[in-house]
């Protein structure tokens, strides 16, 4: 136990001055002394990216770690949607103050204000730079750029490049950063993993990481560390993140002192391809707008062994038509998953596993005719059957929720700077702006106003006082401790020799998860996840089987060390699920519901930010609390009705 | 359906390589590609031998990690589509599959079936960027693109960087890469003030690393976001018309 004391770090003043006082405020430091700067960023997406970027135009002397072969691979690169931002160029009213409040009331009053207003005052300066940079957004026949609307808002403010925004933003900040590299300001060191952080009274000093070739474990030391690392969804096993999404740069700085916030917030999108067999490696999301035309039902009759064409009219069960009449099939993305869960819980699922609901577009067809829909959807249903192997034009689509994005992640202050002195969070690995629940496009948004806005504007004020000192050196005996450590793991995990792969362990934390702390959770289901994690976590330090060795290249090691902090961070998620006696956002407790079953939030006791400690293992993290302060907005129930 | 694999196991760029033979008794055909080579490998670590080592992370045919020659073909036999998208029922029952990693002198074998593609990384260090430091940028709106412009760029920032264009090439060359990073930017407005030392600097660097193009076209095939050779004829004339440029002048006359 700790005297840990959370202080945000917001400044004083009205909301929309806050961050142009900040920024005069913060100490800078002289263009000629920022080469005697090190940083250290971890990740190469679009917050690790920029923010590497924008440092070396600035003339720090930064090391960026990215675990892929290219900086391009990160994650980032799999957003489809668009990116939002309050530039109102529909002229229907949209403003910083709107997409303020937009984002606000989509995270379910678990947000704190300051950050989200100036992630929406910096959104505007996004689309500025990545058009600068040759982002190839989508325009109007005049040249301007063109928008669409997402969910959450009234306002169209969605800024895209096709079905591939977030490909395209990336390659916006891979190429600044491949500037930087050419000109020598970063050094960029792929394939290499951190694997530890580094920290000396307190103080971020530096990291471990192991190049991934060659199995070599060496030290990272600079005057502040950068973590960009994603999000957790891939503890549940089965997600729409990419395989090697993972928590262990996160988790790592969690056990050396970082607060972990909120990490029961986990975000489910309602329209995924369901699995197809128990070899299913990861979930694939079709975006939301299919349910603009689509009808979502399942049959009447439990366990209806019918094809779909002898099912008639009467007989399918449209669920979100009948609960949700004003809405209908575009009921909020939380109200669809669970519903779509109920279905398939109560036996009506269809498809061969039982584990899906249609998605029907043979009225849109009939009415609007095949070729307005292939027009509107048609890239989406080509994915869809290459998938699947079945024609939505022929035959519904079978869609189920799956785990696509996380709020939560390590506690940061105003200037993204966690409990630990000398540690940045960036992007999803931070839990800063979506409070309890993310709008549509706003991902891609606060990746770059961290990386390329934020960051460069804060880090100068912890780093101006440094100015003459050196960072240690990474044969100091504080480095050379944190590596062995990282060796003595790595051969733990080679030296087990057991009966089970990691992925086998991995697909079994992910079940109780999901099972027990998805969609859906109680007290009850909570419990239970708390007794059955410890003892995978116990039966995998045992039993798991990593061939090969730790001097080379072996994916199986990675995948370990990866599966084992899961099994750790899992426990402390579903913990702060059992503790947050609420339902808001994404964690949605079966015990707190209107009579329509609704989210009910308990603004009185829990409008707070949890954020862990560790307190090391086999004991009970502690639980700190920032509350949550609205000065601007007011309390409001979500409605949709 | 039952199938035979035939893959290629290498222990490190140095050692040599030699194929394995896999009896695949029960394959789903709803299965990808990747998800057979994880059965396959979950039963290898169950046999208490190595898995085999591959490239792959989004599963969705964008991040370009995956990285395999399916009997012969990259990225194997269907069009427009990466590794990571094919599915096991492309395949018939009685199949024997040989899977193979890119073989291009540029990308050394790191293990198995995964590669070191760093050299296209060097490509687009040499220039393949507009010069933009964060907040020098004016009003989005300011900078008018024709939306066929747009559009075509885009259709160029579509490369995934796969490498599956180098490891069609005869020649191991990198040109569709280069001329889909080159075009993305060079047909933008805001890629005009560097397109001829950008031409000079991208092509210069791919010939330090790759083969030269002698229009085979075979990468346009192998392209799993079916990328128009169209582009390198685009690159290879702003190549040549900037040997005689003069870029002092070149703002006048683009």
């Amino acid at each position: 136990m700790s005297n840990i004391a959370l202080d945000s770090k917001i400044p004083a003043g009205p909301i929309e001055d806050k961050w142009n006082n900040h920024k005069f405020s913060v100490k800078l430091v002289n263009p000629a002394n920022r080469r005697k700067f090190r940083v250290v960023v971890v990740g190469s997406g679009l917050a690790g990216a920029s923010a590497a970027a924008t440092l070396g135009e600035l003339g720090y002397h930064v090391q960026l770690l990215s675990f892929h072969d290219s900086p391009r691979r990160a994650h980032s690169i799999a957003a489809q949607g668009g990116i939002n931002a309050a530039k109102n160029y529909r002229n229907d009213g949209d403003s910083v103050k709107r997409l303020f409040y937009d984002t606000i009331k989509g995270g379910d009053f678990r947000a704190r204000e300051a950050n989200v207003h100036r992630l929406a005052e910096v959104s505007v300066n996004i689309i500025d730079q990545c058009v600068a940079q040759g982002v190839p957004f989508a325009r109007e026949y005049g040249g301007l750029l063109d928008n669409r609307s997402f969910g959450g808002a009234q306002v169209s403010r969605t800024f895209y490049a096709r079905g591939q925004t977030g490909q395209q933003l990336l390659l916006g900040a891979y190429q600044a950063l491949a500037r930087q590299v050419h000109l020598g300001n970063v050094e960029l060191h792929h394939r290499t993993e951190m694997l530890d952080l580094v920290v000396q009274d307190g103080v971020a000093r530096g990291l471990v990481a192991r190049d991934l070739i060659t199995g070599e474990i060496r030290s990272f030391s600079g005057h502040a560390v950068v973590l960009a690392t994603g999000g957790y969804g891939n503890v549940f096993y089965l997600s729409t993140n990419a395989k090697a999404s993972n928590v262990t740069a996160a988790w790592r700085a969690h056990k050396q002192g970082a607060l972990m916030a909120n990490p029961c917030y986990t975000q489910i999108h309602p329209t995924c391809i369901p699995a197809s067999d128990e070899f299913q490696s990861k979930l694939t999301l079709m975006s939301e707008s299919l349910r603009n035309d689509g009808r979502i039902w399942v049959p009447k009759e439990f366990d209806d062994q019918r094809p779909i064409d002898q099912i008639p009219e009467e007989e399918r069960d449209y669920y979100l038509e009948r609960l949700y009449p004003s809405f209908g099939n575009l009921a909020p993305r939380d109200i669809a998953s669970r519903a779509a869960k109920r279905a398939v819980d109560s036996g009506r699922g269809v498809g061969p596993l039982k584990n899906g609901v249609y998605l029907d577009f043979s009225e849109a067809i009939g009415r609007l005719g095949a070729p307005v829909i292939e027009e509107r959807y048609g890239n989406l249903f080509q994915m869809y059957e290459r998938i699947t192997g079945e024609d939505p034009y022929k035959q519904p689509m079978r869609i189920y929720p799956a785990v696509h994005y996380t709020m939560g992640g390590l506690w940061v202050d105003y200037n993204l700077m966690s409990n630990v002195p000398g540690l940045y969070v960036l992007g999803e690995a931070n839990f800063s702006d979506h409070g309890a629940n993310r709008l549509g496009a706003s991902a891609l948004m606060q990746g770059l106003a961290d990386g390329y806005f934020v960051l460069p504007a804060t880090i100068s004020d912890y780093l101006a006082p440094q100015l003459g000192q050196a960072p240690i050196p990474t044969d100091d005996p504080l480095f050379q401790a944190a590596e062995a450590a990282v060796r003595d793991r790595t051969n733990q995990l080679l030296s087990i020799k057991g009966t089970h792969s990691v992925d086998w362990f991995h697909r079994e934390l992910g079940k109780i998860m999901w099972d027990n702390c998805g969609m859906e959770r109680s007290a009850e289901s909570l419990d239970k996840a708390l007794s059955e994690i410890p003892a995978l976590r116990e039966q995998f330090w045992s039993d798991v089987r990593v061939l090969g060795d730790g001097g080379s290249f072996n994916q199986s090691l990675e995948k370990a060390g990866r599966v084992a902090d899961f099994l750790e961070f899992g426990e402390e998620l579903v913990l702060d699920a059992r503790r947050r006696e609420e339902s808001c956002g994404g964690h949605f407790r079966v015990e707190y519901q209107t009579e329509e079953g609704e989210a009910e939030r308990n603004d009185d006791e829990y409008a707070f930010v949890g954020a862990w400690e560790w307190n090391g293992e086999g004991n009970e993290p502690t639980l700190h609390r920032e509350p949550l302060v609205y000065e601007n907005v007011h309390f409001a129930t979500r409605s949709y009705k | 359906m039952k199938l035979t694999l035939k893959v290629w196991r290498q222990n490190g760029p140095r050692s040599a390589g030699h194929f394995e033979t896999h009896e695949m008794p029960e394959v789903s055909p709803d299965m990808s590609f990747l998800e057979m080579i994880d059965v396959l490998n979950e039963r290898l670590i169950d046999e208490s031998k190595e898995p085999i080592a591959f490239d792959h992370d989004c599963r969705e045919g964008i991040c370009g990690s995956c990285s395999m020659m399916i009997n012969g073909i990259p990225h194997g036999p269907e069009r427009g589509t990466a590794t990571c998208q094919l599915h096991m029922r492309k395949f018939t029952d009685g199949d024997h599959i040989t899977v193979e990693p890119w073989r291009a002198r540029s990308f050394p074998i790191i293990k198995d079936l995964a590669v070191d593609r760093s050299a296209l990384d060097r490509i687009v260090e040499a220039g393949g960027y507009i010069t933009a430091p964060t907040g020098s940028a004016r009003d989005a709106n300011e900078i008018l693109v024709p939306k066929e412009a747009a559009d075509a760029a885009m259709d160029a920032a579509a490369c995934i960087g796969c490498g599956a264009c180098v490891a069609a090439c005869p020649n191991g060359a990198a040109q569709l890469f280069t001329a889909a990073k080159y075009n993305h930017l060079s047909l933008l407005p805001q890629g005009q003030p560097e397109r001829f030392a950008r031409a000079t600097a991208m092509v210069d660097e791919m010939e330090r690393w790759f083969g030269s193009c002698t229009n085979y076209g075979e990468c346009e095939t192998a392209c799993p976001k079916e990328i128009s050779i169209d582009f390198i004829a685009l690159l290879n004339r702003d190549y040549v018309r900037a040997q005689f440029k003069n870029r002092k002048l070149s703002g006048q006359k683009a």
